[in-house]
């Protein structure tokens, strides 16, 4: 879906107009997420206006539902900007979801920081196993992360075969509450400044310049003196560290880990897709599928206080998702004649 | 994509003997295929030698159980066929089984299976409008689907509740019974629909078509290929082969629950990929991947006879599946 490119891949720009020009590229190239960040807007304040008593308590339980979301979709985003696709991400979240429930249960408050480590070394470690294998067996992504999530979802039970665990109590906090003032979430803090310490940095690095790259044309990447092999191994990595920090926040929330992965695969595609990443690779960023995960959220919540039956959100979730994917696809359509 | 090396250079320049038998290889990928699948029922005759005292049964069942998964498959082959591929069949395939088995008292057999493949047509007609007219992307557009799908079938089983639901008899009889003491009687609608779909891919125009636009859409539309007309008529023959699936599998299990299909969703992508259909478009067949399903499922059974526990099996079906993937992309040289 090529609607527009929300943070767009470094490109190198010319000469730098007027200060109208400059904002008017701006908006062009960030266009599809300032709406995305206007519908929440607007969503918020629909929810606001159905329900007066909405306040700083429901956004924090929808920071915190979206929490696990924003960082299935920051994965998948960080690989399929490269290229990839990452079907193993909800197992891989249920992995390390239970990893760190168990090796929390019965330790103290302080070793709970070991396993958080732990748990997002282990995270990487399994992105670089599926990377690695995408370039070793020369088997397609979509391919080697379906079956490995098989592997992963095994592994997960091997860890704990029911729900078990637990989380230490400051860990649990990290996710409750609120920061500074009542409307900002303690949970919305944390997942941003996990995100941001590690997305910020990479978008400006020479690796992150590759994997756009990499995610653009391959074979130019390969030309351009792009390590394509190693691009495509780290991408993994970062993706199974995202998905870490997502089955990390998936204890918190719940205080135990559970083997069952839940649809954190679909929901990251979806976030994403809605978020202005393109699957074929190379253009996309971080803010879209950040709103995209709370709008996608947000309209379960305004659907359940419009009195719709929770059955029926499932269905226009994915009615909207078909309809914005189908604009996206007559918007690249119009260009593509024009 | 020219994955067999075609020049004479490159034939001399490999070396005597082996190219040529690399070649015939990557032309015919359905035998080490068939060799595999020997392997896996030798493995499993050597472990349980209790099932040679009942063949019949044994491979009358593995056949029952096969079945809808192959069938699932012809759905992920037609899709990968044209670069694209179908999330939404199992969906499909739950929503035509249990809107079946809830009509059937109400409606006759007949009817009910009737509406139960209408059902799987019309979400396969969305699909296609969307990849086929607008051109979404077919992992979102189905991945859609299936979404809207699984919610519609939530909301209409609270309208059916109390109708209850009935896995009606010819079904059954065809889903899950054996004639002759060895017959399943699956293969009365399997053969006759495998060997269409083989049939049209290899000799029919339209079958041309989907490799075409498949392996080179530009190139497949400046020869006057009308796409969008190709693309539509794939993911709707995929609704109704979903449909045909599910109802097949109704009759396996004799029940039509919620999500009774979902677990072979990805099985059937897996089965396409093991029978050598490429997921990037234009290359593969049907008879690949019918292989593929019997593979997968005498894999299930053979880690059941194991006695394994869950993980592991779920573990090594993984990797099994990767395993075969992979050495079908060295055998191939495919990139």
């Amino acid at each position: 879906m090529s609607v527009a490119s929300p943070v767009a891949g470094p490109v190198i720009e010319g000469v730098t107009g007027s200060v109208q020009s400059t904002l008017a590229r701006i908006v062009r190239r960030n266009g599809w997420t300032i709406v995305l960040y206007l519908l929440l807007a607007a969503l918020l304040l629909l929810a606001r206006a159905l329900r007066s008593g909405f306040g700083p308590a429901d956004i924090q339980s929808l920071a915190i539902g979206v929490m696990p979301i924003i960082f299935a979709a920051a994965a998948q985003t960080v690989c399929v900007i490269s290229g990839g696709i990452d079907l193993s991400v909800g197992p891989v979240m249920a992995f390390t979801s239970v990893t760190a429930a168990a090796l929390m249960k019965g330790g103290s408050e302080e070793s709970a920081i070991v396993v958080v480590i732990f748990v997002l070394l282990l995270g990487v470690a399994v992105g670089a196993i599926n990377g690695a294998l995408v370039v070793v067996s020369r088997v397609p992504d979509i391919i080697v992360t379906l079956a490995m999530s098989f592997v992963w979802a095994g592994a997960a039970l091997l860890v704990l075969s029911s729900p078990g665990g637990a989380a230490a109590e400051w860990f649990k906090d990290l996710s409750s509450g609120s920061f500074l003032i009542d409307w900002l979430p303690k949970a919305l803090v944390v997942v941003l400044v996990c995100v941001a310490l590690v997305w910020l940095p990479l978008r400006r690095s020479r690796l992150g310049l590759s994997m756009y790259a990499l995610g653009s044309s391959p074979v130019a990447a390969l030309r351009s003196g792009v390590d394509v092999n190693r691009t495509k191994v780290a991408a993994y990595m970062v993706t199974g560290l995202f998905a870490a920090a997502g089955g990390l926040t998936l204890t918190m929330i719940t205080g135990i880990g559970s083997p069952r992965p839940g649809d954190y695969t679909l929901n990251g595609v979806a976030a994403i897709v809605l978020g202005g990443v393109s699957l074929v690779g190379g253009r996309g960023g971080m803010l879209g599928p950040i709103a995209a995960a709370f709008i996608l959220s947000l309209i379960r919540i305004n659907l359940v206080f419009l009195g719709v039956e929770p059955s029926y959100s499932t269905v226009i979730q994915g009615v909207i998702l078909i309809i914005v994917v189908m604009i996206g696809g007559l918007v690249a359509l119009r260009r593509s004649r024009a | 994509m020219s994955a067999s090396p075609g020049t004479v250079s490159e034939v001399a320049a490999a070396g005597p003997g082996r190219t040529p038998w690399r070649r015939r290889l990557s032309e015919q990928p359905t035998i080490p295929l068939l060799f595999l699948l020997l392997c896996l029922v030798l493995l499993l005759f050597l472990i349980q030698p209790g099932i040679l005292n009942r063949p019949n049964a044994w491979i009358s069942s593995t056949i029952r159980f096969a079945t809808p998964l192959a069938l699932l498959a012809a759905c992920q082959t037609l899709a990968m066929l044209t670069g694209g591929i179908d999330l939404s069949v199992a969906t499909i395939a739950t929503m035509s089984a249990f809107v079946m088995a809830t009509q059937s008292a109400g409606q006759g057999d007949a009817v009910a299976v009737l509406l139960g493949i209408v059902v799987g047509a019309c979400m396969g007609l969305i699909n296609g409008i969307g990849i086929g007219i607008f051109r979404v992307q077919p992992l979102i557009m189905t991945l859609g689907t299936g979404l809207v799908g699984a919610g519609l079938l939530t909301v209409y089983q609270k309208f059916v509740l109390t109708a209850g639901s009935s896995v009606p008899d010819p079904i059954a009889w065809l889903g899950g019974g054996t004639s002759l003491g060895f017959f399943p009687n699956c293969l009365l609608l399997f053969l006759p629909v495998a060997a269409l779909i083989i049939f049209s891919l290899r000799r029919t125009g339209y079958g041309r078509m989907l490799f075409a636009v498949g392996d080179n859409p530009i190139a497949a539309r400046l020869a006057g290929v009308r796409i969008w007309q190709v693309l539509l008529v794939v993911y709707v023959l995929s609704g109704v082969l979903a449909a045909i699936a599910g109802i097949m599998l109704a009759g396996v299990t004799k029940t039509a629950a919620l999500g009774s299909a979902e677990g072979l969703l990805l099985p059937s992508v897996a089965a396409a990929v093991i029978g050598g259909t490429s997921i990037f478009g234009g290359r593969g067949g049907y008879t690949g991947s019918i292989v593929g399903a019997l593979i997968l499922t005498v894999l299930v059974n053979l880690l059941t006879v194991l006695n394994a526990p869950q993980p592991i099996r779920q573990i090594i079906y993984g990797a099994i599946i990767l395993a075969v993937a992979a050495a079908y992309a060295r055998l191939t040289g495919e990139r």
